[in-house]
């Protein structure tokens, strides 16, 4: 049964990581709320991590190379994370809301 | 055309040892399908970072058929234990379930996502396919032994910005987060 030896495959890993991406950029798209669409970008993330570590399984000369990529991936994406929700706080402090359609006052 | 990088292994029968490692694997994807469906698509934001946090959960079973179990846990650590948790208390301070009529509603915008998305996913996985990928001749082990020489001697410039990033990060949050109360 090939279906049980999908996970030594690489397309696998890379069809997982396209669905990935593809939930995320819908999720930035057609969300609302910015708490939805922060949620919708770190899909994004994690799919480029899933690529990075498939490469680094099945490609790669160093094995470890696609590792620290990856554990950089995420330090940047808890800082980018801290930020947001802090701006997303603060944003709710002034509007009273966090609906993007609310936040219009640049558009004269 | 067959370019698809397949490690040889034997063609599992569904009650060896390697057909339930591929059961595994399926339900893993099962995993972070729903999850991301959940997270993407839910109404309500509670239930979109659950859905986050069960994408993430899955995520991190990939990390481990990737032979990382190292990264496996820290995806566990960073992201299910303390990313979601954050935007878990981003939804509780913002309290975006009350809403009082929006000026505007866009229409367009779910389908032309979806179709945005849907496009995405249907090159990727395309250009993932038919290309020709290059295998390359192993040098590493990439054990974490390996990883944490990496970290302290090829990577250690990057390693201490990193450091110096999340230091910034976190006085950032705290100053932005302050900010209009007296």
């Amino acid at each position: 049964m090939i279906i049980l030896n999908l996970y030594n495959c690489l397309g696998t890993y890379l069809v997982i990581a396209a669905m990935l991406f593809g939930f995320g950029i819908y999720g930035l798209v057609a969300r609302k709320t910015l708490i939805g669409m922060l949620i919708a970008s770190e899909l994004v993330l994690a799919a480029s991590s899933i690529n990075f570590m498939a490469f680094n399984r099945f490609l790669a000369p160093d094995p470890t190379v696609g590792q620290i990529f990856t554990l950089f991936i995420m330090a940047i994406a808890a800082a980018e994370a801290a930020i947001a929700v802090s701006i997303v706080v603060a944003v709710y402090r002034n509007y009273k809301s966090i609906d993007t359609e609310d936040l219009v006052d640049l558009q004269g | 055309m067959e370019s698809v990088i397949c490690l040889p292994a034997a063609n599992p029968s569904l009650f060896s040892a390697e057909g339930f490692v591929g059961l595994i694997f399926l339900l893993t994807i099962g995993i972070i399908i729903f999850g991301a469906a959940v997270a993407t698509t839910s109404r309500r934001l509670v239930r979109c970072v659950a859905g986050l946090a069960i994408c993430f959960t899955g995520v991190a079973g990939i990390y481990y058929f990737l032979m990382s179990p190292f990264v496996a846990m820290m995806q566990m650590l960073i992201y299910v234990g303390a990313v979601s948790i954050l935007i878990a208390f981003a939804v509780m301070m913002a309290d975006p379930e009350d809403h009082h009529g929006t000026a505007r509603a866009p229409v367009l915008a779910s389908p032309l996502g979806a179709a945005v998305g849907a496009m995405l996913f249907a090159a990727l996985t395309g250009m993932g396919l038919n290309t020709e990928w290059q295998v390359f001749d192993r040098r590493g082990g990439g054990t974490i032994k390996d990883v944490g020489v990496a970290f302290l001697t090829d990577y250690s410039m990057v390693f201490e910005l990193v450091s110096i990033v999340l230091l910034v990060a976190i006085i950032g949050a705290l100053v932005l987060a302050r900010r209009g109360r007296s």
